[in-house]
């Protein structure tokens, strides 16, 4: 046993829990940190502001399936971090936040840079700690990890005061945390699962609806396992892309707001619901009293709270969605399912029709289309980049015309729709899988968000690509005020908008324009394959709206088409 | 769907900020709480959590399961569901003219509650019992002026040896 200081300690248990890479930002309060930091091989990704800095991390561990780690000072570095803490809350994702904080005894008193980060991030975090004996941390921040990766993973912040991380102790390794008072529910109860294997057998017109909590557990193969084994089509949140091929037949499409016409049909007419890793948000039901109507729904979810809060389930089955799956494939293995090909054929040709009565569609005209930009990106690309997105129509032509193979690929804003999301997100994807193309689908008021991020990524040598669909406005706004407020644009337009591709090189990066359709191809190919950060900027129809679109708070089918 | 009142009985780690942690998911998400009370139980750093809550049946699940979800709580009962003993207190500051002295003392009597302090022209009362009987207490007492009450809001225990 050795003395060693708060800051010594918290390095110590970083490499303890595998943590190579922090994002961050110094301050005062965290000096101690950062001298440390100084002499030790941890890597650290300097942002250019805190919300980048958790973006970072987040997209990071939506890549790589680990917890990211991020790390700011106290007061103003702390605040900067809670959009990117609700956002990371909101949509389940592993990341550990130290803040640092005035000395234990000047607590309270107001003291520079003093803020209550606990207190405001405590409904936004998954748990919070501020610590306030040094002989705790090690342990502390054991359990924080412990806590944002297991279960339905979250963010956990740990608050440090300077006279914590400068003090002294001996420490000792931390045993495995055991906690008490937290154990989540990992194997479902089998008897439940036999419940389900009888619907499906009764079922006629069943479909699997999958989210987030599939890709979270890396579900996917025992979805798709599922799905092929007994021919049920899947359509899922906009979370749940990657969780199923998006290129295999049984796929529908997304549900939702901009959900394809199949999806939401077949959501209304189905008599079997099997619902993995969602959380029924509004987003994606529409008027609640009118989903799924004519369904049985099955719902399994790792958490408790998830399961019939929007929605009443006949089946509520509490569990680790991989697990359960896995499970209860092996159950169906035993059974006889008949003739799927034939017992599917009605409700098979039914999904067709809709299929054909109205598919994922736009006019090409001399403008370009932003959809168009989109599909030649899947199609340069293969279908393998990771693909990060800002907010607004930019991420809804991403979730439609991109096709994503498995999960960690689609990297979005869902819960909490935040605007400056997908390029810090992008930074952190790119610095968690070096080898891979990392394109952030942006618009041109989401990037302006962050766009100081452009400086990490040119000093760190990330070669993310930004593709901006510039449409001149808060086109998702717009789109509402067009359609709902008769064309009132109230605060939608740009009158002024930077020049991207100066913008670019100003930063060090690489900057591309293309303004007409026929420049489409050829600007995506050169940015691809240009081994630097680079902006390409697509001048596009300003007028464009995202279709087939539920009107908030009417029914899924109720569908405003192209 | 009917709105019930409920006992929650729930046992906590003993940290700062779990109270706040609780009456956080409760202002946040719109839950009643229409009392609350918190003490020691015998193990060092569990504390009970005694609270009545007021909502629907699927509302009432998910406080339930929104509570269980919280990091430092060890476990949450409902007693409403158990055989259970429900008790509060109360201080009454009454008004206590000497005609009415007499009155009010057999009042209190019949209620199994006490004169705590007395007063030039008041009477401090106090009394236990469940949240029903205690309205009724300061009901009968009304009419001789009450000044100031202070409640504990209910704790209550199962009857069985263990809460379920
Ligand atoms: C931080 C934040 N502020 C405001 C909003 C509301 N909002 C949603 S979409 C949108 C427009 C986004 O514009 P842009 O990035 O240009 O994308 P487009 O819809 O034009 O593709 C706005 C303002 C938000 N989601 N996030
Ligand atoms: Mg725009």
């Amino acid at each position: 046993m050795s003395k060693m200081t708060g800051a010594q300690i918290l390095l110590r248990m970083l490499k303890e829990e595998g943590v190579d890479t922090i994002f961050g930002y110094p301050g005062g309060a965290v000096l101690d940190i950062y001298d440390e930091l100084y002499r030790s091989d941890m890597r650290h990704i300097l942002v250019r502001h805190e919300q980048g800095a958790i973006h970072a991390a987040d997209g990071y561990a939506r890549v790589t399936g680990k917890v990211g780690v991020c790390m700011v000072t106290s007061g103003p570095g702390a605040t900067n971090t809670v959009t990117g803490i609700a956002n990371a809350y909101m949509d389940s994702i592993p990341v550990v936040i130290f803040t640092g904080q005035v000395p234990t005894k000047l607590i309270g008193n107001d003291a520079f840079q003093e803020v209550d980060i606990v207190g405001i991030t405590r409904p936004c975090t998954k748990h919070n700690y501020l610590v306030k004996d040094i002989k705790k941390l090690a342990q502390i921040i054991r359990e924080a990890f412990h806590i944002a990766r297991s279960g339905r993973p979250g963010p956990v912040l740990i608050d440090i005061p300077k006279d914590i991380s400068n003090g002294t102790t001996t420490f000792k390794l931390p045993d495995e945390p055991e906690l008490r008072s937290y154990n989540p529910t990992y194997v479902p109860n089998r008897r439940q699962l036999t419940k389900i294997v009888d619907l499906i057998k009764a079922a006629k017109k069943p479909i699997i609806f999958s989210g987030g909590g599939v890709n979270l557990s890396k579900a996917h193969r025992e979805l798709t396992a599922l799905a092929q084994k007994t021919k049920i089509p899947v359509t899922s949140t906009l979370m749940g892309l990657g969780g199923f091929p998006g290129t295999d037949p049984l796929w529908l499409g997304m549900i939702g707001m901009h959900g394809t016409y199949r999806a939401n049909m077949s959501v209304s007419e189905c008599d079997l619901m099997i619902a993995v890793g969602v959380r029924f948000d509004d987003r994606v039901t529409g008027k609640i009293d009118e989903f799924a109507v004519n369904a049985k729904i099955v719902q399994i979810d790792i958490d408790p709270t998830s399961i019939q809060k929007n929605i009443q389930v006949a089946v509520p089955v509490v569990g680790d969605c991989k697990i359960t799956l896995e499970i209860l494939n092996q159950m169906l293995e035993n059974e006889d399912l008949g003739d799927l090909d034939e017992i599917r054929k009605p409700w098979r040709d039914q999904i067709d029709a809709w299929r054909k009565t109205a598919r994922l569609s736009y006019k090409q005209s001399e403008r370009i289309k932003p959809q168009y930009v989109i599909e030649k990106l899947f199609e340069l690309t293969r279908g393998e980049a990771v693909i990060t997105t800002e907010v607004g129509q930019n991420q809804m032509w991403a979730a439609q015309y991109y096709h994503y193979p498995e999960p960690g690929r689609f990297i979005s804003s869902g819960g909490l729709g935040t605007m400056g999301f997908g390029f810090p997100a992008a930074i952190g994807a790119q610095v968690g899988m070096p080898d891979k193309t990392v394109v952030d689908i942006a618009g041109d008021g989401s990037i302006q968000m962050n766009i100081q991020e452009m400086a990490t990524a040119v000093q760190y040598k990330l070669p993310v690509k930004i593709v901006i669909l510039n449409n001149g406005c808060l086109g998702m706004v717009r789109q509402w005020q067009e359609l709902f407020y008769d064309r009132r644009y109230s605060s939608t337009q740009f009158v002024h908008l930077p020049d991207f591709v100066k913008l670019a090189e100003a930063y060090g990066a690489v900057g591309l324009r293309a303004t007409k359709p026929e420049e489409v191809e050829a600007i995506l190919k050169q940015g691809l394959e240009t081994p630097n950060t680079v902006i390409m900027e697509f001048v596009v129809e300003p007028e464009e709206c995202v279709y087939p679109m539920v009107p908030a708070g009417a029914p899924i089918t109720n569908m405003l088409l192209v | 769907m009917k709105e019930e009142k409920h006992i929650l009985s729930i046992l906590v780690d003993n940290q700062p900020g779990v109270l706040s942690r609780i009456v956080g998911l409760f202002s946040g998400r719109g839950y009643n709480i229409d009392s609350l009370c918190v003490a020691e139980t015998t193990e060092p750093h569990v504390s009970r959590v005694t609270m009545v809550t007021e909502g629907d049946a699927p509302i009432l699940e998910q406080i339930k399961k929104q509570l269980n979800k919280l990091i430092n709580i060890i476990k949450v009962s409902d007693l409403t569901d158990q055989d259970t003993v429900v008790r509060e207190m109360v201080l009454v500051k009454v008004g206590a003219k000497a005609e009415h002295r007499a009155e009010i003392l057999r009042v209190t009597d019949i209620f199994r509650g006490s004169v705590v302090d007395v007063g030039q022209e008041h009477y401090t009362i106090m009394a236990t019992g469940n949240a029903e009987k205690m309205s009724a207490l300061l009901n009968l007492l009304k009419p001789y002026g009450i000044r100031e009450i202070a409640r504990t809001g209910s704790i209550a225990l199962a009857r069985d040896l263990k809460t379920k």
